[in-house]
């Protein structure tokens, strides 16, 4: 006995070689958002598993980075931080640093660990570095009710500029994916990346103003400086949360110009190598 | 019923060796990229004609303009030996690889069943598992949750929903995920039975699967080497070979063409050239009379040898020769191998060549068409990993040499024979038990 299937209102569905540079598949997306959130959650389930103090270490990262910061840069170094006491200044550019760099390591081998899910099964690719970006962000709220108990402890208190702080939450996020689309995917061909993306995290930590303040860079320099958007995600925190004159105008702009470019440019590659990225992982 | 649920317009994928399944390391690349670039300028400088032909060699096409449509509800065998394109043509179908040329319509959703149990996460429980695989392989979650007690009936592993995997047996965690599996009711279903994992009793479970699918009325394509899966389960069957399409229609019609257009399914013997990046290869195989020639013709009642000539080039560990005798179905009558009779072939294999001669005792095969598999193996982490093989080969055939049953025109049956002794009870003997029995009356 046979049950007849109707095929004629199934939707169709082509396969072919890519025809053109970009072709992002913007409904298909849409069709497996499910997913994405199956990924978000798997990656904050197991985040801490096995591990003693668990969700704890959300706070103790930054926390501890930042007493040592305080004592180096802080006290020995006496760097100037523009009034603000020092813990809260560098705790204030941890938090979104934090949020990056994990999402960056985390991202850059999202594709590679995922071998055999790559090599069995179809779906969007890009929801593996994607989740892996997001699902950071549980950390940083975790990590945000503490700098709340220090700029309560300072007595800071926020103006309205804390309103543009989503704005500079979405930017570090955006950088982190930008990056992640990148490494990613060259790290399915080469596994060089394995050892780049450490090492390019811990340089970059010090190329951002996160134990000094981007006043010690001279003004002339400031816009270049911009080229790093982690740059301008930090003095953005700064000035929405700690009320710090804002020092980063044409930064600003510099640096949202160059995420662009990193995200526009790593979605992209991402694309062109997904379609091998089975044959090659 | 003509719509079509599957067509594949010339379609081609290329492969480009050394690209095919390495990944590699910066400095690899850099250090061929020199080389490379020398080589080519002093052959385009010196030696036009390898130039030229180089380029070809180094890409191999898997699949090569290959058209066919596949109806909604048929069911499709796809055989061709080993490295005819089957598993590619399933991977570009699931979407896991792109093609390079040519184009596929799909119509409804596409399962396979080569995916059970992927991205199973080891440190989450069974039930975030059931959700999480049930995501992976394209269901929505209202599905999942619809169906998550049927799932856990399914695979009987009721009390340890909420234990994390890692603790599971291999079995617990075949069973889930297969129950996960079972449960997506794609309309178009694929299954590689040549890479499907697990045991013996997992794979005929997807093959019992497979004949409900099949009974559904859904689209299935079925990768197997076992030909009497194929008849069993398929009307039609697709004959792939190096990459090419030869036959398609009726499945009976696809297996005799692959068997007697074959290139190798044709050879009276096997020769292979040594390739050292296998640890182990069957170098020559052939079937061989009591003076050692070649033959195809053997009396029902003579007993001859298959002559197998084995390759080991790197040290092989749990190293297992198998031996397949097949009938005119292709079903196995008899498979035997190399430890049965020496387990110490199971310890560590050193390089060298190795000629074996398989001896088959007369009578045993019933007068018919036969041939031979023979399989390659070595110990892996979890499973035996096939390292050569050699299908559906070197057919010969049993004769009957003048038996009781040619003499009388009568018909030889089962599947082989021993020429059993009949022995009679003497007639007085008889007499007395019969005699007992109406006594007992």
């Amino acid at each position: 006995m046979k049950e007849t299937t109707l095929s004629s209102h199934l939707p169709e569905i082509v396969i072919e070689p890519p025809r053109s540079w970009i072709h992002l598949r913007l409904g298909e997306l849409w069709a497996f958002r499910e997913l994405l959130y199956f990924f978000i959650w798997r990656d904050i389930k197991i985040r801490y598993k096995q591990t003693v103090l668990g969700a704890s270490w959300a706070v103790l990262q930054p926390f501890l980075t930042m007493v040592v910061f305080s004592v180096i840069f802080g006290r020995l170094a006496q760097l100037p931080t523009d009034g603000i006491p020092y813990p809260v200044f560098s705790y204030t550019a941890l938090l979104p640093w934090q949020l990056f760099s994990r999402a960056l390591s985390d991202a850059s081998a999202s594709l590679v660990g995922s071998q055999q899910m790559i090599t069995k099964v179809y779906f969007p690719r890009l929801f593996l570095p994607m989740a892996s970006v997001v699902s950071g962000l549980v950390d940083f709220g975790i990590a945000f009710v503490v700098l709340l108990g220090l700029m309560l402890f300072y007595g800071i208190q926020p103006t309205l500029a804390v309103l543009a702080l989503p704005f500079f939450l979405l930017l570090a996020m955006l950088t982190a994916m930008a990056l992640g689309m990148w490494l990613s995917a060259l790290n399915v061909r080469y596994r060089d990346i394995k050892y780049v993306a450490p090492f390019l995290i811990q340089f970059w930590l010090y190329a951002t103003p996160i134990a000094y303040s981007s006043s010690l860079i001279p003004e002339e320099w400031r816009v270049l400086y911009g080229l790093n958007p982690m740059a301008g995600v930090v003095e953005g925190f700064r000035w929405a949360l700690l009320g710090q004159q804002a020092n980063f105008n044409a930064m600003l702009l510099v640096s949202i110009g160059m995420v662009m470019l990193l995200f526009v440019s790593g979605l992209v590659y991402f694309q062109r190598m997904e379609l091998t990225f089975a044959d090659v992982v | 019923m003509s719509e079509y649920a599957i067509r594949a317009e010339s379609l081609s994928k290329r492969y480009i060796i050394g690209r095919r399944e390495r990944y590699r390391m910066l400095r690899d690349v850099l250090r061929e990229t020199a080389v490379n670039a020398w080589n080519t300028a002093r052959m385009a400088l010196f030696d036009r004609r390898r130039f030229a032909a180089r380029n070809q060699d180094r890409m191999i096409w898997a699949l090569d303009d290959v058209s066919f449509e596949v109806k909604a509800g048929d069911s499709v065998g796809i055989i061709g030996s080993n490295g005819a394109g089957k598993s590619t043509l399933l991977k570009i179908l699931a979407r896991v690889t792109v093609p390079t040329g040519g184009r596929v319509r799909l119509r409804g959703r596409v399962r396979s069943l080569l995916e059970v149990g992927t991205g199973f996460h080891p440190e989450l429980t069974g039930r975030e598992n059931v959700y999480l695989n049930g995501a992976i392989l394209g269901m929505r979650k209202f599905e999942i949750d619809r169906k998550f007690d049927e799932i856990v009936a399914f695979s009987e592993i009721e009390q340890f929903l909420d234990t994390p995997v890692k603790f599971y047996s291999s079995g617990m965690r075949v069973r889930l995920a297969f129950a996960v599996a079972a449960h997506l009711e794609p309309e178009i279903l694929l299954v590689d039975e040549v890479l499907a994992v697990g045991d013996v009793a997992f794979q005929s479970k997807c093959i019992g699967k497979m004949g409900d699918v099949v009974q559904e009325g859904r689209t299935v394509l079925f990768v197997s080497h076992n030909m009497g899966a194929v008849k069993a389960l398929c009307q039609k069957g697709i004959y792939l070979e190096r990459g090419k399409a030869r036959y398609q229609g009726a499945v009976d019609q696809a297996i005799e063409a692959y068997l007697n257009t074959g290139e190798a399914q044709q050879a009276q013997q096997i020769e292979a050239a040594p390739d050292r990046s296998k640890p182990m290869q069957i170098l020559h195989l052939a079937v061989v009379d009591q003076a050692e020639k070649l033959t195809q013709q053997i009396a029902h009642d003579q007993p001859f040898a298959v002559r197998l000539r084995v390759g080991v080039w790197d040290t092989v560990y749990r190293g297992i020769l198998a031996l397949s005798i097949h009938n005119n179905d292709m079903d196995t009558i008899i498979l035997s191998q190399d430890f049965e009779k020496d387990e110490s072939s199971l310890l560590a294999r050193q390089p060298g060549v190795y000629e074996y001669k398989i001896q088959v005792p007369a009578p045993l095969l019933v007068p018919g068409h036969y041939r031979l598999s023979i399989r390659a193996t070595r110990g892996g982490r979890k499973r035996d990993l096939v390292v050569d093989e050699v299908q559906h080969v070197c057919p010969f055939e049993i004769f009957d040499n003048g038996s009781a049953y040619a003499r009388v025109g009568a018909k030889w049956g089962g599947i082989v024979t021993g020429l059993l002794k009949w022995e009679c009870v003497p007639k007085v003997e008889l007499e007395r038990q019969l005699k007992f029995l109406e006594e007992d009356r």
